[in-house]
């Protein structure tokens, strides 16, 4: 007895063959392990390479006095006798290289667009959640997937095809193209996005909530509004920021619905141009190393830092939605 | 306030709300049937098997669909290694609470918001400048051979764009596999890597192939990471080698759409190239769907 205990205390000997295969095993773990890296690679090259063209800005003395941060962010001198304005002209005799045109035209068109696709797409949400019946939800879902599932390029088509022509018909604009026109064609883009997640969250809601409230006398209405939107609330409002980060990353649709002119003004239907619709209407025609080159890369770094803030932040809110939805119903 | 009052008022509200989701589908509607009316009558064999002619003016867009074959095809190869072993490696090896899970999960979702244009300038700045640049140079060329635009680069650049795709669908192909599967085939003998390929990865293949055909759906419609990586509108040849340029369908649309000397007379093929393209995508995202409920069905049925 105690012979058999002493041998197990012993690590036991492997045989040539399993420990071949031990190792074999450790070396494909290994190299598994590895190419989980590139996830994590390819994020930080892409922010380390963006931003080394961009960093002729400032590093390149012709490229700072040209467009420097200043230049970029503060009104400028325009003609003699003319208040100093805002103005994005890089290719011209004098640079001019402002970029709150820029965040002005792409404010505007995601506001118009936010404005319309979070009522439209978290009511939509409601009903799928809340309201429809069962058949009818599993149709709406995958119907919904499918506007989804249409290239930015072709929602851009469509809104300088069709919904132009008909807003202009409509609402009298002077420009075709503009702020609304644009802003509505990323509504169609962004409520498939705030859909289906607000869908999400709002099943996500234990039921336990609902038949309480019902229990206790309220409506499927007053259910829906009072108990169920505040619970998944969080996971709502992250709905609306990814809606938000893709509203102001998408650049077919706006360069495509806009009317692509970089002016500073508050009428919705003026045309505007966007950070990212810039960077696609302009790069085709750049010299590389210039600076309008590094500024375009510049504009870039300024995109990807928008979006990955956003991102953070949606990301918390889900995980505190999670959280709060498992951890405090029992 | 009185309870049918209160009912009423529920059920105006609750009506709202099927409003909207109405609007949506609506909207969807309207775009399919406005590019049905446009493009139907154009959309032939011809048109699908011909080059364009008269100076883009007429004919078909061959080169355009095998472009964008070519793209998807290469972006594919390159992307499914390494989104099906990331996946494999965050479900299968990673430990519960390991850091590097964690940062890898974090990664990809971050990659999954990163604007397209902004794909675009890294492919423009890390593949065809650094990459190229570097390969010219060792390899000796004097002028830009692989420092410049081609189907290379932008089928790279897409890949790491639809790398969250494949990551997720796989992750959630892997988990629709039964855990008894796994354990069954370890008490078998098998070690972790054979019960991996064995019987893990063949259960998973429906949900790996759902990535797959959703990654290549995503890679035909983006425009944005092409537009300076690779596409052009007239060439007069198919890519042949692997820094050619290529045609491509999603951004043959949008030279037609904005840059047409004739917008009348190529309204017709403006309007056929964007029937193709959607009924591209459509079937694509279809055939991802389908496998999608089988899987989640077989999958409810196995627990």
């Amino acid at each position: 007895m105690q012979q058999g205990l002493a041998e197990t205390m012993n690590v036991p000997r492997l045989s040539p063959a399993a420990r071949k295969r031990q190792l074999r095993e450790k070396v494909i773990a290994s190299l598994i392990t590895a190419m989980a890296f590139t996830g994590i690679a390819a994020l930080v090259l892409i922010i380390v390479f963006i931003a080394k063209e961009a960093l002729g800005l400032f590093l390149d003395a012709h490229a700072r006095e040209e467009a420097s941060l200043s230049k970029m962010f503060l009104p400028q001198p325009t003609r003699p006798g003319r208040p100093p304005a805002f103005m994005w002209q890089p290719v011209s005799a004098v640079p001019k290289v402002s970029m709150i045109p820029l965040f002005i035209g792409t404010l505007k068109t995601t506001l118009v667009s936010m404005v319309v696709a979070v009522p439209v797409g978290v009511a939509a949400a409601l009903f799928a959640a809340e309201f429809a019946p069962r058949r009818l939800r599993e149709l709406i879902k995958p119907v919904i997937e499918l506007l989804a599932g249409i290239p930015s390029v072709v929602l851009g088509f469509f809104a300088l095809m069709v919904l132009a022509s008909f807003l202009q018909d409509v609402f009298g604009f002077t420009y075709r193209l503009n702020a609304v026109v644009a802003g509505l064609g990323l509504a169609l883009a962004i409520v498939p996005v705030i859909f289906t997640v607000s869908e999400d969250a709002l099943t996500a809601v234990p039921r336990s909530y609902r038949e309480a409230s019902l229990a206790l006398g309220a409506t499927p209405w007053e259910t829906a509004w009072k108990v169920v939107l505040p619970a998944a609330a969080p996971g709502i409002l992250a709905a609306c920021v990814l809606g938000f980060g893709r509203a102001i990353g998408e650049t077919m649709i706006v360069l495509m619905a806009s009317g692509n002119a970089a002016i500073v003004s508050a009428d919705l239907g003026d045309s505007v141009r966007s950070l990212s619709a810039t960077i696609a209407a302009e790069m085709g025609e750049v010299v590389v190393g210039s600076p309008h080159y590094s500024l375009l890369f510049f504009i870039g770094v300024e995109l990807f830092v928008f979006t990955f803030v956003l991102n953070m932040v949606a990301a918390r809110w889900t995980r505190r939605v999670i959280r709060k939805l498992t951890g405090g119903a029992s | 306030m009185k309870h049918a009052t209160r009912r009423t008022l529920g059920g105006a509200l609750t009506s709202l709300t099927g409003l909207a989701a109405l609007l949506i589908i609506g909207m969807l509607v309207v775009i399919l049937l406005d590019v049905l009316r446009g493009g139907a009558g154009r959309v032939t064999w011809e048109f699908l098997t011909k080059p364009p002619s008269d100076g883009m003016m007429a004919g078909g867009i061959f080169p355009a669909l095998y472009g964008t074959a070519a793209l998807t095809l290469l972006m594919t190869v390159a992307v499914m290694p390494v989104g099906v072993l990331t996946a494999v490696y965050l479900h299968e090896y990673a430990s519960p609470g390991s850091r590097l899970a964690h940062w890898v999960r974090l990664a990809v979702v971050n990659l999954a918001g990163v604007p397209s244009i902004v794909f675009g300038l890294f492919g423009l700045g890390f593949f065809i400048h650094f990459v190229g640049g570097n390969l010219d140079r060792a390899l000796g060329y004097e002028e830009l051979h692989w420092a410049q635009p081609g189907i290379l680069w932008a089928s790279l650049t897409l890949a790491v764009l639809t790398l969250p795709v494949v990551i997720v669908s796989t992750e959630e192909a892997l988990r629709a596999v039964p855990m008894d599967h796994r354990t069954a085939s370890l008490a078998l003998g098998a070690t972790q890597s054979q019960t991996l390929v064995r019987v893990v990865l063949p259960g998973a293949l429906p949900g790996i192939l759902t990535g797959a055909v959703l990654a290549v759906s995503r890679g035909a419609g983006e425009v944005a990471p092409i537009l300076f990586t690779g596409a052009a509108y007239f060439l007069p040849e198919l890519p042949t080698s692997l820094n050619s340029q290529f045609m491509h369908l999603g951004y043959h649309t949008y030279v037609l759409a904005t840059q047409s000397p004739d917008v009348e007379a190529t309204r017709p093929l403006l309007y056929a190239t964007v029937l193709v393209l959607l009924l591209l995508t459509f079937a694509l995202n279809l055939v991802a769907v389908v496998i999608r409920t089988r899987t989640r069905r077989k999958a409810a049925n196995a627990h």
